[in-house]
């Protein structure tokens, strides 16, 4: 059994400068690993759309990034205003962007969806007024 | 070591003093030329006895060549220049450059498929996608580049005129880089390239000057105009298209930045970019002679005078481009970089213990090793080039561990001398 690759990552909630970082490093590390290039593309979306829901919304979270030979498992948790109404907020299109992100390139309501997309499992908790968890796995082969 | 440490995709290693490539991660910039002060890292060109085995030799300059001299040396007369010195004649590369110009036109308004899609016309550029965003080579715009369509006008021109074979007519492009180089021995794509030679052009260019104090300015020629002749420059290309929402990008760092964003899915509603390895574009090239800022705004007056309309019509272009001659059929292949093993859980395993060696070195990337940072030493250990003890670093920590052992070692035996000779005190 071999012992699984955990790395952690702190992402700042409105730090757009850092943001794509933990998603741009991931792909580096898969590429060491020799992962296929689909599947680290897949994953690198779901991790940046993760990744920006926390820097838009939130004031900080934590994405650990888990790999064994079979699957890569990211689990995102922030502390934030967390999301009342999940169904909806998985619907593609719905968005709850201000007109500033909106001016920024973001918002589309693609984020969730997004993730959900381009992953093989898909799980999401949220607390409002405390915070949500994501967690996403995608099979290597 | 300023080679190993400019190296944008860590591909030189240094050991016993001298400079070692790794092939495989090599994208073929130039910035190691261009900063090696012992003129170690040579460009492999062409010397002109090659190009002997051929009946008739045609030079093809990159349009950067017509900004290497001074203010008041036009194009027509460079080219002319160029047949003083040796080959039988000289074609202008500008003019299919802005054929190429209507070509990406063309295919962005008929082209559906992935955006933004990117410009595949610095091959450095072109083997940093193949290496490390193999998922964007659907986004490299399937048109063939100036110089290849330049050569191979040239070529069948000659054929017809001079009842040549195409064997016995040489086409020697004069290169502002050696990526250009590396692109004509192998280009991605096809199985030959229409040109056969290369030289530098900063390595032609004193027999030019030579040559051209020698000669006065009325050669008689037409001048060379078009919308090409801004290529050179980061933007020129994007110049010549009336393509609304493009980006032009230039140096590697920014380059791979936009990439990262790609592959996480932004920048859809961008077209096309541009995108130069050298942050200036073409006349950045390590090769060139001029200062590329000079050569910037030589390239701008020229465009000026001479570069405001277009030098051929656009409906032959228009028709050519249906007729396929721009378009380079088959797929680029990806390159991918060597992972710490073939074995993903062997590879897993290696990461556990480059990380874990990582963790113990002084992160200062001081180069003494010979690895350019502290994280490629790492890999460089779990790929067995190097030994952890390169590091001076862990090498005097071993050190110091194994003085205290030996120091341990002789304090307990004087002790003991000691309590043999004063049984009293002890």
């Amino acid at each position: 059994m071999v012992e699984p690759f955990l790395q952690s990552f702190v992402i700042e909630g409105s730090n757009f400068y850092d943001a794509g970082k933990a998603s741009t490093e991931i792909k580096l590390i898969l590429k060491q690993l020799g992962i296929d290039s689909t599947v680290i593309r897949r994953v690198a979306i779901a991790t940046y759309e993760a990744e920006m829901n926390v820097v838009m919304y939130a004031q900080h979270g934590i994405l650990i990034v888990e790999v064994t030979p079979r699957t890569i498992r990211i689990v995102v948790n922030d502390l934030g205003p967390g999301i009342p109404d999940i169904e909806l907020a998985l619907k593609e299109g719905y968005s709850t962007a201000t007109e500033k992100m909106r001016e920024m390139g973001f918002g589309a309501g693609m984020g969730l969806p997004n993730i959900r997309k381009n992953s093989d499992e898909f799980r999401i908790e949220s607390t409002v007024g405390k915070g949500t968890t994501v967690e996403f796995t995608v099979y290597i082969n | 070591m300023g080679c190993m440490r400019v190296c944008p995709t860590q591909a030189i290693r240094i050991r016993e003093s001298k400079a070692f490539l790794l092939r495989d991660r090599c994208i073929g910039c130039g910035e190691c030329v261009r900063v090696c002060t012992n003129h170690a890292v040579m460009p492999v060109t062409s010397s002109f006895s090659d190009f002997s085995k051929f009946k008739y030799t045609v030079a093809i300059p990159s349009p950067v060549f017509y900004s290497q001299f001074g203010k008041g040396i036009l194009p027509a007369r460079l080219l002319g220049a160029l047949k003083k010195i040796g080959f039988d004649d000289s074609y202008d590369v500008a003019c299919a450059s802005e054929a190429v110009s209507i070509a990406i036109q063309e295919y962005l308004d008929s082209n559906q498929g992935p955006r933004p899609l990117i410009s595949p016309f610095c091959p450095t550029i072109v083997r940093l996608i193949q290496m490390r965003f193999p998922s964007l080579l659907d986004h490299l715009i399937p048109i063939e580049s100036p110089m290849e369509i330049a050569a191979r006008e040239a070529k069948h021109l000659k054929m017809k005129e001079l009842g040549l074979k195409e064997h016995d007519i040489g086409v020697i492009y004069l290169t502002p880089c050696p990526a250009k180089m590396l692109s004509i021995k192998s280009p991605p794509r096809k199985k030959h390239s229409f040109v056969d030679g290369t030289i530098a052009i900063s390595e032609i260019h004193p027999t030019l000057i030579q040559i051209l104090s020698h000669s006065d300015n009325s050669n008689g020629e037409a001048e060379i105009r078009g919308l090409g002749l801004g290529w050179p420059i980061l933007g020129g290309q994007l110049a010549s298209l009336k393509a609304e929402d493009c980006l032009a990008i230039g140096g590697l760092t920014d380059v791979i930045r936009i990439f990262d964003d790609i592959e996480n899915g932004k920048l859809k509603d961008i077209q096309y970019i541009e995108c130069h390895s050298c942050p200036t574009g073409c006349v950045g090239g390590s090769l060139t002679v001029e200062n590329s800022y000079i050569a910037r705004g030589r390239v701008l007056r020229l465009v000026e005078r001479f570069g405001s309309e277009p030098c051929q019509a656009r409906e032959k272009i228009r028709k050519l481009y249906q007729k396929n001659f721009f378009s380079l059929p088959g797929r680029i292949p990806s390159i991918p970089l060597r992972p710490l093993d073939q074995n993903v859980s062997k590879a897993i395993q290696k990461l556990h213990q480059k990380q874990q060696l990582y963790e113990s070195l002084p992160k200062i990337d001081c180069g003494a090793c010979g690895s350019p940072t502290c994280l490629t030493f790492a890999e460089d250990v779990v790929k067995h080039r190097a030994t952890a003890d390169d590091c001076i670093f862990v090498a005097m920590k071993d050190f110091e561990s194994m003085s205290f052992d030996l120091l341990e070692k002789v304090g307990s035996h004087s002790r003991k001398i000691r309590r043999t000779l004063e049984p009293d005190k002890a």
